[in-house]
């Protein structure tokens, strides 16, 4: 199946942010209700990569009882290949400051976080500033809304969002078991909306423009734009906004160097396309009638035909090894075991068919891992040792 | 009343409250689901995943023990994905652990092992993770050994030593490959706040935690024979040796215990009962006097509440935690060190035996007991006070080794001399024990009636709740305590170190205000001390209590202070109760430490 889904460069979240005390003020004025309507309407989904439909999200808070809620913006960006974030924070800050209060707003609360990485400790003077100055003006419009930057420390898992709570609240940054789940028991026990930096900037063009506007870029199941950061050998690495659904032979097209063996979507945890698949794949959210869709954080990489694709796997996983926060069986142990497993098969310790008992302990890690780090990890490993198979053992 | 939900467990429908746990649902069904990381006492983990199910509809497994069941699921425990995944997560486990169970001090007693048993795990597929790094083995503390490469990083200990114990020697560290369990700094056992409660050893699955034993040293000293080897029995070891043995939980076994221990080749045979009695005169009687030098003589040095010493967790504990607070424990030495002192004094003069000659054993349900009798100042004898200390699961041991059938052995009884006692010594070994004993022979001393509760059971101080308070209004003494005529004794016990520390902070705020506190360290007291039969459970403890509460019940004298062999020794050695010897020998001072 191809896909005939051109490519189209879209230019919102970097843009118009100037009249953010406008789309506040106005935002407010409107019932939760109305603005979860729109945001439901919009069909936005999630931009940190795991695809939760917003509205529901806000919705699901929102009618829960609790005096005291929190609003929390992610901004542990982390995953390898991704540094979106990072530029709309230092771009356009009060999008995603309005949208976190517009939220406060809707769910009724009246804190709000920013979780920021450890390593953009740069970006935290001008980010206090900015909110200085908004909360500043939500003091002239009556409007009961805290915002404070809660500084990570460079933990990758801290990026899953009840690793992230349990951060916050001074302890290890170990996920929790869910269900319950954010909406109803997050940071504190209470309940909490938790979304992606580039979420926070959509909804302020949804509450600015109206859900249309956003639902009328992309395609079925993957409404909107999105901001992919490509790297790799690409002759333009950068932050780009994209309308979401295109092929990936279009996105190649457009960014490879004319040698690209390999994509991988949504960095080390996400899946490795090889050229074979290009013309079949696309970029967006899984849905029942589209083919091969892949969803991403926005993290592109491209490998050309110099790269081993047993040296970038060895790669992932070395990283995995590590930032696995090592509670949970299937995952502390089983990236060494997929680590030291490939290294044994590359270098004749463990026969080929090896590597069949690691695709079946990756697909176990995937059913069983506690958190998205360890069922993610199968992404790609499954993906690179299928497609690339005679890489890992000659 | 709440509505039922339904669910069906491999294909059977079972109603069942809502909230309830896949795990405990199932076994509600008949259905045991294996476990590993989950225990009774802690708080749900799901960090192992060994009790993964299938939801029908749901791509991914759920643990069971971490997920509420919700109407209309369809749960399957045992279908092929799961049993793949369970076997892999075993697999894995195992890979990471030092399996050399010919060589572990558990082996026979893993969970670990028992899970690979079931499962025969026959092959060795995955790499072998645990020797490619460098572990070391920490014995630097006389009570506990931990051995990293056994660890399955379950996190049981850290959750017992935070959430039990409220002691957090024990913690987290690192992430990934790196993750451990260590202590502050990564110091040795014997260098943090560490209290060798041993309760992380009884709920450690595997053997990476365990207590250091002396089995071969007392073996030694048995088969020496320029040597007298005396051996003391702690009150809770009797009603948990058994499980060891064949019995069930609950079982009282202390006259098998003795035939036991004299076929082993002891030379006497001894009951710390004995100086449970010896402690609550002593107590009793300080008790007392700190209440005449507070109520009448308005002493500022003298500090109430007093608070039992008896426990050595709860001392290092106070130590370690409440240093501002040590002039308020009692000065009397635990029960075993009393024995200890005497054993090497008393006795050694009673039996015309040279005190260097003797090696004096302790069997008890503790491995605090362990780091107490090799404390500096337990020397009052002029040689070391207690030579060895094991464990409850020690002795068992050795019991195994000599070859006897406990089953079918006929009851002894207790050599003399040091080896008679009383309903009030036997409950030392459970919470509130030591109160109810020590409220028995006091308000006895002081108004010449018994206590009054019937059949001299003090309801109020019995049980498993954290804290429990009980009051006695003092009325008609006799003469001597006239002062007190009026006061109502304010007690309260409290067992397991978090509930220490609650009482304590309590003081400390100035929000209690009493007169006497029981504390001890471990979760039921003694019978459910750091040193006894794993596994433990609220349930199990529940049966030992009962068992000590029936060998109160049973025995002819329940009062301290009518023990003859107590009535003996203070007429033919000590004088009377706070005699000078008795300070000397009986009584002891405690040390300050820092918490890091």
């Amino acid at each position: 199946m191809t896909i005939s889904y051109q490519l189209k460069r879209v230019d919102f979240i970097f843009k118009n942010e100037n009249d953010w005390e406008d789309v506040l003020s106005k935002s407010i004025s409107r019932t939760p209700q109305e603005l979860i309507n729109e945001l439901i309407s919009s069909e936005l989904k999630g931009r940190g990569g795991a695809g939760f439909p917003t509205g529901l999200k806000w919705k699901l808070s929102s009618e829960e009882g609790d005096d005291t809620k929190y609003v929390i913006c992610n901004a542990d960006e982390g995953e390898p290949g991704t540094f979106k974030d990072r530029e709309i924070l230092s771009r356009v800050p009060f999008k995603v400051l309005t949208s976190m209060a517009v939220c406060g707003h809707v769910i009724g609360a009246k804190e709000g976080y920013i979780y920021l990485r450890g390593e953009y400790f740069f970006l935290q003077p001008e980010l206090n500033k900015a909110i200085s100055e908004f909360e500043y003006y939500c003091k002239e419009i009556n409007l009961d809304f805290k915002i404070r930057i809660f500084m990570g420390s460079g933990a990758y898992i801290c990026g899953e969002e009840t690793a992230l709570f349990e951060s916050m609240e001074g302890k290890r940054g170990e996920p929790r078991n869910k269900p319950p789940y954010p909406s109803s028991y997050g940071y504190m026990g209470k309940p909490t909306v938790i979304n992606n930096v580039e979420t926070l900037a959509h909804t302020f063009t949804i509450f600015k423009y109206g859900a249309k506007r956003f639902y009328d870029l992309g395609v079925q199941y993957s409404r909107g734009s999105k901001l992919f950061s490509v790297s790799g050998d690409t002759p333009k690495p950068g932050i780009y906004e994209l309308e979401l659904g295109m092929s990936l032979a279009d996105f190649v097209d457009e960014f490879g160097d004319g040698d690209t063996k390999a994509v991988q979507v949504g960095g080390a945890s996400g899946f490795l396309v090889p050229r074979k698949r290009f013309n079949e794949t696309a970029i967006g959210f899984q849905g029942k009638l589209t083919g091969i869709s892949l969803p991403t954080g926005g993290s592109m990489m491209l490998f050309n035909s110099s790269r081993s694709m047993f040296n970038v796997l060895d790669n992932y996983l070395e990283f995995f090894r590590e930032e696995s926060c090592g509670q949970c069986t299937p995952c502390r142990v089983g990236c060494q075991q997929l680590l030291s497993g490939i290294k044994a098969v590359k270098r004749g310790e463990k026969n080929a068919q090896y590597l069949d008992k690691l695709m079946r302990l990756a697909e176990t890690m995937q059913y069983t891992a506690k958190c998205g780090l360890g069922q993610s990890v199968a992404n790609s490993f499954s993906s690179i040792v299928e497609n690339f198979r005679e890489e890992m053992i000659y | 009343m709440t509505k039922k939900i339904k669910i069906s467990i491999n294909g059977v429908f079972v109603e069942i409250e809502p909230g309830t746990t896949i795990l405990d649902a199932a076994l509600q069904a008949g259905v045991i689901i294996p476990t590993l990381c989950y225990h009774k006492d802690l708080c749900v983990a799901g960090n192992c995943r060994v009790c993964v199910i299938e939801i029908a509809g749901q791509k991914r497994l759920a643990v069971a023990c971490a997920t509420p069941c919700e109407e209309g699921m369809e749960i399957l425990t045992n279908s092929l994905k799961v049993r793949n995944s369970r076997k892999h997560i075993i697999e894995l486990l195992l890979s990471e652990h030092n399996a050399d169970c010919t060589r572990c001090y558990k082996n026979g007693n893993c969970e670990l092992q028992n899970l690979a048993s079931e499962f025969k795990i026959m092959t060795q597929d995955f790499i072998q993770l645990a020797p490619l790094r460098k572990y070391t083995i920490d014995m630097f503390s006389p009570s506990i050994v931990k051995d990293d490469s056994k660890c399955i990083r379950c996190q049981r200990c850290v959750r017992t030593c935070v959430e039990l114990q409220g002691v957090n020697a024990l913690t987290v560290a690192h992430k990934g490959d790196h993750m451990k369990i260590t202590t502050f700094f990564e110091k040795a056992m014997n260098d943090v706040v560490c209290t060798n409660c041993g309760q992380c050893i009884n709920h450690c699955p595997t053997g990476a935690l365990v207590e250091k034993n002396y089995i071969e040293e007392v073996w030694d000293a048995i088969a020496d024979k320029t040597k007298h080897v005396i051996v003391q029995t702690a009150p809770a070891v009797r009603v948990g040796l058994g499980e060891e043995l064949g019995f069930e939980p609950g079982a009282r076994v202390t006259g098998k215990m003795v035939a036991a221990l004299k076929r082993l080749g002891f030379d006497a045979v001894m009951d710390t009962d004995f100086t449970a009695d010896l402690t609550i005169m002593e107590e009793g009687t300080e008790l007392l006097t700190r209440l005449k030098k507070v109520l009448v003589d308005h002493d500022p040095e003298v500090k109430l509440p007093m608070a039992t010493s008896c426990s050595p967790g709860w001392i290092k504990y106070i130590e370690h935690m409440f240093p501002n607070y040590l002039d308020h424990l009692s000065t009397c030495k635990s029960p075993q060190q009393m024995f200890g002192a005497l054993a090497k004094t008393y006795y050694a003069k009673a039996r015309n035996l040279d005190p260097e000659k003797i090696v004096s054993v302790s069997i008890m349900p503790c491995t605090a007991k362990k780091f107490e009798a090799a404390r500096p100042e337990m020397h009052d004898s002029g040689y070391r006070d207690v030579d060895y200390v094991l464990t409850t699961r020690e002795l068992a041991i050795m019991i195994k080794q000599a070859g006897i059938d406990f089953m079918k052995l006929e009851d002894m009884h207790y050599d003399r001399l040091m080896g008679e006692s009383t309903g009030a010594g036997v409950i030392f070994g459970a919470t509130g024990g030591v109160m109810e004993a020590a409220l028995r022979t006091a308000y006895e001393l002081v108004t010449g009636r018994e206590v009054p509760f019937e059949n001299l059971n003090i309801a109020p101080v019995r049980g498993m709740e954290g804290v429990k308070e009980a009051s006695i209004k003092i009325e008609n003494p006799l003469k001597e305590w006239a002062f007190l005529e009026g006061v109502e004794l304010k007690c309260a016990v409290a067992h397991g170190l978090v509930n220490a520390g609650k009482v304590m902070e309590a003081i400390r705020s100035g929000k209690a205000s009493y007169h006497f506190i029981e504390f001890m360290a471990c979760p039921g007291g003694c019978l459910g001390g750091g040193g006894q039969p794993i596994p433990t459970s609220p349930e199990i403890r529940r049966k030992r209590a009962e068992a000590i509460y029936a060998e109160d019940a049973g025995m002819p004298i329940r009062k301290s202070h009518q023990n003859p062999e107590i009535i003996k020794i203070y007429k033919d050695f000590l004088d009377h109760p706070n005699s000078e010897k008795s300070h000397h020998l009986l009584h002891t001072h405690y040390t300050s430490r820092e918490r890091f």
